[in-house]
């Protein structure tokens, strides 16, 4: 077998938090973008009851029209919240996360694969 | 300012064409710029969330319940103040109800709306709980729902549902199990699992998590 094939740890250091056996965070982006929140909210830039409205209104909206065949993702739901509510409060505004993808999607190949 | 903000409550669509850990790399980079996060608090709050806060707290509170009646007698009569006391506070400000499970009543914790959890208690909420289907149906037909998660109450049992909201978070007390009258506190807490405090199943004397 290739060495190259990646496979998931289940046990040790280096497996994916799980509990009751299940993965807390499936990718690490879900967990970026919980933490993201949970920070803000802490930080006092918004309260939760104006976060968890945002994540309501963009689950209800999931639930009502979908691609279909789209398979439900709290975390993506989380994530449109999270744009939603800075957007609101005008602190990120869509434009200025369009614009910084471009710019990441600029940045050479295997630039997050440098090795000290 | 030139750009018309949505009222409250409705939907702002956002750059889709742009894959999720993209956005979310894109806005932490900005919050970072701007000052209103950091990457050490980041990383602090999600291994934290990882690694150390669990159904462990929760089961915590229901083994002392069980074996001291004052705790037991505070816990319901305010469950904030009776959580707080063993050091968990909600994070977010919202109220701690505990809701005891008799030989008659079981009690059955949804959020409908969003998935509202008692992070602090529980941990983060299993996918099950997240999914549309079980805060649909666990409201309209909590029997069948409970029946599929193995847990098969009799007619005579009567089922409440509650629904949590941004302030209001649900811990169930089960019932403490036949046969553990020699346990201590800490070998009780071992049996409690987070679905029987969630109120899907109840707990059983053989088992550990």
């Amino acid at each position: 077998m290739s060495a190259a094939v990646p496979t998931l740890e289940l046990e040790g250091a280096a497996s994916p938090p799980r509990s009751n056996g299940e993965l807390i965070f499936a990718e690490p982006w879900e967990s970026r973008a919980f933490g993201l929140a949970v920070a803000l909210h802490s930080s006092g830039t918004f309260t939760w009851k104006a976060f968890s409205t945002e994540l309501a209104t963009s689950i209800a909206h999931w639930e009502r029209d979908h691609p279909p065949g789209e398979c439900y993702s709290y975390y993506s739901c989380w994530l449109q919240a999270l744009e939603a509510i800075l957007e609101r409060s005008q602190i990120v505004d869509r434009g200025a996360v369009a614009d910084r993808v471009d710019r990441l999607r600029q940045r050479p190949a295997g630039h997050d694969h440098q090795h000290p | 300012m030139a750009v018309q903000t949505p009222a409250y409550g409705t939907m702002i669509p956002q750059p889709t064409e742009f894959s999720p850990q993209e956005r979310t790399e894109a806005l932490e980079e900005i919050l970072t710029e701007r000052g209103l996060v950091t990457s050490q608090v980041l990383d602090g709050l999600i291994k934290t969330y990882e690694q150390d806060v669990g159904p462990m707290n929760g089961a915590k509170v229901v083994a002392k319940a069980w074996v001291d009646p004052e705790f037991h007698a505070r816990l319901l009569a305010d469950g904030t103040a009776a959580c707080a006391e063993l050091g968990y506070k909600g994070t977010q400000g919202e109220h701690i109800i505990a809701l005891e499970n008799s030989a008659t009543v079981h009690n059955v914790v949804v959020c409908t709306l969003c998935s509202c959890y008692p992070w602090p208690l529980l941990g983060l909420p299993p996918s099950w709980y997240k999914n549309p289907a079980y805060r649909a149906r666990v409201v309209r037909e909590p029997r069948t729902v409970l029946a599929e998660f193995g847990l098969e109450l009799g007619p005579d049992v009567e089922i409440r549902v509650h629904d949590s909201t941004s302030e209001v978070r649900y811990l169930v007390v089960p019932e403490r199990p036949a046969g553990t009258e020699k346990l201590s506190e800490e070998q009780l807490a071992g049996l409690v699992t987070r679905d029987a405090m969630v109120g899907i199943e109840k707990v059983a004397a053989g088992r550990r998590r």
